[in-house]
C-alpha cells in the first residue's frame, strides 16, 4: 500500500502547486505530465526488459488518436466523454503495444529499435493512408472549466488538473507492477533468459507483457496531450519528439519512476528555454538556432551521460544511498 | 508494361543504394558488434564536406573524394572517441550514444549550414535512354549502378581474399584469439568504421543529387529502408544485404509507381515485419547459439 499512497500524496501536492503557475507555466506542467506518462513507461520497458524502443511517440500518438475519436464520438456529460476518451486511449495504444510486444518478443535489442524507428517514420504516412486526417490531424473536444470551479482557476490550470490526475492514474499501476512480482519476472528475464525458463518462466510472454504495459501509460500520455492542445496531428509525434523520450528515460535513470518525471520535465522545459535564447540571438543566428540548439544540447548531453555512467544518473544516487545506508545493492549494471 | 519496366529499372538503382549503405551497416555490424544509428547523420556530414569542395573547385569528382575521406575520418574518429569508451556486451549504450551522436550531428549541420534544401548535380544527365519506346536508365542510374557494384565488389575482394582482410575479420569474430596472434584489435575495429562510414557516405552522395537536394536530413529515409533492407537480409550477412537491397529497391519503386510514395515506408514496415515475425534473424542469418 506503500506506492499508492505516495502517489497521492504526490498528486495532491502537484494539484496543489498548480495554483503558484501562470497560465502558460501550467500548459507547460500539463505537456510535462503527459511526457512523464510515456517516459515512466519508456523507462520501465528499457531498464527492466532491456528493450529499447525508438517509437513511444507512436504510442502516444495512438492513444491521442483512440482518445480524440471516442471523446467526440460519445455525447453525453464531459466526464462521460473523458473516461470514454482516456479508454479508447488506453485499448488504442495497449493493441499497438501488444503488436509490438509480440515482435519485440522474438527480436533483440538492434532489431528493436530499428523496427520502432521504422514506425515512428511510417506514422505521417500511416495518417494519410488511415482515416486520421492526413498531416492536419484531428481536432480533439475542448473540456471547459466545469461550473463550479470557473470562478476560481483558468481553463489552463484546470487541463493541468486534468493532465496530473491521468498521468497519476497511468503511472501508479506501473509503479506498483514493477516493485512486484512481475517486475521481479522482467528483471530475472533481462539478467539471464536461460535461467529465468529454467525457473518456469517465458520470456516471451513477460517481453510482450512488458511492453503492454509500457504501451497504455505512452497512450494516456497521448490523450493528455491532446486534451492540453486540443488536436492531435502526426507532425507533433515526429523523430524528434520520439528521440527526447529516450533522452528523458536516460538522463532520469533507465528504470526509476522518479527519474522519469524529472526527464520528463527537463525535455519540456529546456526545448522552451533553448528557443527563448536563440531569440535573442541576432537574426539569422537565430533562426538556425530555433529548434535545433535543444537538439544539439540533449544529443550531447545523451552522449555525456551514456559515456559517464551507463546506468543514468538516478543509477549514481541509488547507489549513494546504498553506500550510505551500507545495503548491497540488488540491481545489475546493464 | 513500359510503365513496369520503367518502374523496375528505376528501382535497380535505387536497390544499388540501399545496398550498398545497408552493406556499411553490415561492416560496422560485424567488425564491432555495434548498429549505428548514426549512419545517417555521418553520411550527411560527408556529403556536406563533399558539396563544399564541389563548390569551391567546381569538380564533381574532388568533392566525390573529400565526401569518401571525411566519411572515413569521421567514422575513425567517432569509434576512437565514443564507442570505444563503452562497455562491451551490452548492446543499449551504443544505441543511445549512436541517437545522441545522431542529434548533435544534425543539429550542428543546420545551425552550421541552415535548414533549407541545397540542390547538387549529378554529374551526368539523369535523361533516361529510350529503347524500343521504353524509357529505362539514365546515365546516372548506370553511373549509380556502377559505382554501388564497384564498391560492393572491392570489399568483398577485401574482406575475403586480402591478409588485410583476413585481420579485419579474425578481428571481429575472435577478438582475443586475434589479439594472440598479433593482430592489432582496436586498430582493425577503428579500420572497419571507417570502411563502413565511407560506404554509407558515397551511398548518400549517390543519392542526394537525385531526390530534393542537401539537407542535414536528406539521408534519414534512406537510412531507415537500409536499415529494414540489413535486417531483412539478417545483419551478419553481405549477401544478404545486396539481395535484401536490390528486392527492397524493386518493391519501393513498384509501391511508389503504383500507389504512391507515400505509402512506399508502410509497404518497408510491413516487408520487414513479416521477416522479423517468420524469421527474427533476417533471411541469411547464420545460425545463433542455443539458448535453451
Amino acid at each position: 500500500m506503500k506506492t499508492p499512497l505516495r502517489a497521492l500524496l504526490l498528486t495532491v501536492l502537484a494539484l496543489g502547486g498548480t495554483f503558484g503557475l501562470d497560465p502558460f507555466r501550467n500548459y507547460q506542467l500539463a505537456a510535462a505530465a503527459a511526457c512523464f506518462a510515456a517516459v515512466a513507461g519508456l523507462t520501465v520497458l528499457v531498464g527492466l526488459t532491456g528493450q529499447l524502443s525508438l517509437g513511444h511517440a507512436v504510442l502516444m500518438a495512438a492513444g491521442g488518436y483512440g482518445f480524440a475519436w471516442a471523446a467526440t464520438a460519445v455525447d453525453g456529460p464531459w466526464p462521460l466523454a473523458l473516461l470514454a476518451g482516456l479508454l479508447a486511449a488506453a485499448l488504442a495504444s495497449g493493441l499497438l503495444g501488444l503488436l509490438l510486444g509480440a515482435a519485440a518478443a522474438r527480436l533483440r535489442g538492434p532489431y528493436l529499435a530499428g523496427l520502432t524507428l521504422a514506425l515512428v517514420i511510417a506514422l505521417s504516412a500511416a495518417a494519410g493512408a488511415l482515416p486520421l486526417g492526413g498531416d492536419q490531424g484531428v481536432r480533439a473536444p475542448f473540456f471547459p472549466v466545469p461550473e463550479a470551479l470557473s470562478a476560481l482557476i483558468a481553463v489552463e490550470q484546470w487541463h493541468a488538473w486534468l493532465a496530473i490526475t491521468v498521468a497519476a492514474a497511468a503511472v501508479t499501476p506501473l509503479a506498483v507492477l514493477r516493485s512486484g512480482p512481475a517486475g521481479l519476472r522482467m528483471r530475472a528475464v533481462l539478467d539471464d533468459e536461460t535461467a529465468a525458463r529454467l525457473s518456469g518462466i517465458d520470456p516471451g510472454r513477460v517481453k510482450t507483457g512488458a511492453f503492454v504495459a509500457s504501451a497504455i501509460p505512452a497512450g494516456l500520455g497521448g490523450a493528455v496531450l491532446a486534451i492540453a492542445t486540443q488536436q492531435v496531428t502526426p507532425g507533433g509525434y515526429g523523430l524528434a519528439f520520439s528521440l527526447s523520450l529516450v533522452v528523458a528515460a536516460v538522463a532520469g535513470g533507465l528504470g526509476s519512476i522518479g527519474g522519469a518525471a524529472a526527464g520528463a520535465v527537463l525535455v519540456t522545459v529546456l526545448p522552451w528555454a533553448a528557443d527563448e535564447l536563440a531569440a535573442l540571438a541576432p537574426a539569422e543566428l537565430g533562426r538556425r538556432l530555433d529548434g535545433n540548439l535543444a537538439v544539439l544540447l540533449f544529443g550531447a548531453a545523451l552522449v555525456a551521460l551514456t559515456l559517464a555512467w551507463p546506468g543514468g544518473a538516478a543509477r549514481l544516487l541509488h547507489r549513494a544511498r546504498a553506500l550510505r545506508f551500507a545495503t548491497p545493492s540488488t540491481t545489475t549494471e546493464r | 508494361m513500359d510503365r513496369l519496366l520503367f518502374l523496375l529499372a528505376a528501382g535497380l538503382a535505387r536497390g544499388a543504394v540501399l545496398a550498398l549503405f545497408a552493406l556499411s551497416l553490415v561492416i560496422v555490424w560485424r567488425a564491432a558488434r555495434v548498429v549505428n544509428f548514426a549512419q545517417a547523420a555521418m553520411a550527411a556530414a560527408a556529403v556536406y564536406a563533399a558539396f563544399h569542395a564541389t563548390a569551391a573547385t567546381g569538380s564533381y569528382w574532388i568533392g566525390l573524394a573529400t565526401g569518401l575521406a571525411a566519411g572515413a575520418l569521421l567514422g575513425a574518429a567517432v569509434e576512437r572517441g565514443l564507442m570505444r569508451r563503452l562497455p562491451a556486451h551490452a548492446p543499449l549504450p551504443g544505441i543511445i550514444v549512436a541517437i545522441g551522436l545522431v542529434m548533435v550531428l544534425q543539429a550542428g549541420l543546420a545551425i552550421a549550414f541552415g535548414p533549407e534544401h541545397r540542390p547538387m548535380h549529378p554529374p551526368f544527365s539523369q535523361r533516361p535512354f529510350v529503347i524500343g519506346g521504353v524509357p529505362l536508365l539514365s546515365p546516372y542510374d548506370l553511373f549509380t549502378l556502377g559505382a554501388a557494384a564497384a564498391v560492393m565488389a572491392a570489399l568483398a575482394l577485401l574482406f575475403n581474399r586480402t591478409p588485410l582482410g583476413l585481420r579485419l575479420r579474425a578481428a571481429a569474430f575472435a577478438p582475443e584469439t586475434a589479439r594472440l596472434a598479433g593482430v592489432r584489435v582496436p586498430r582493425m575495429v577503428a579500420l572497419g568504421w571507417a570502411l563502413s562510414a565511407a560506404a554509407a557516405a558515397l551511398a548518400a552522395l549517390l543519392l542526394v543529387p537525385t531526390e530534393l537536394g542537401l539537407n542535414p536530413h536528406a539521408v534519414d529515409l534512406l537510412f531507415v529502408n537500409a536499415f529494414a533492407v540489413a535486417v531483412i537480409g539478417g545483419l551478419d550477412s553481405p549477401a544478404g544485404a545486396l539481395l535484401a537491397g536490390i528486392g527492397t529497391g524493386l518493391l519501393v519503386s513498384l509501391v511508389t509507381g503504383y500507389a504512391s510514395a507515400s505509402a512506399a515506408p508502410l509497404a518497408v514496415l510491413a516487408l520487414m515485419t513479416l521477416v522479423l515475425l517468420v524469421r527474427p534473424g533476417g533471411l541469411l542469418a547464420a545460425k545463433e547459439a542455443r539458448t535453451a
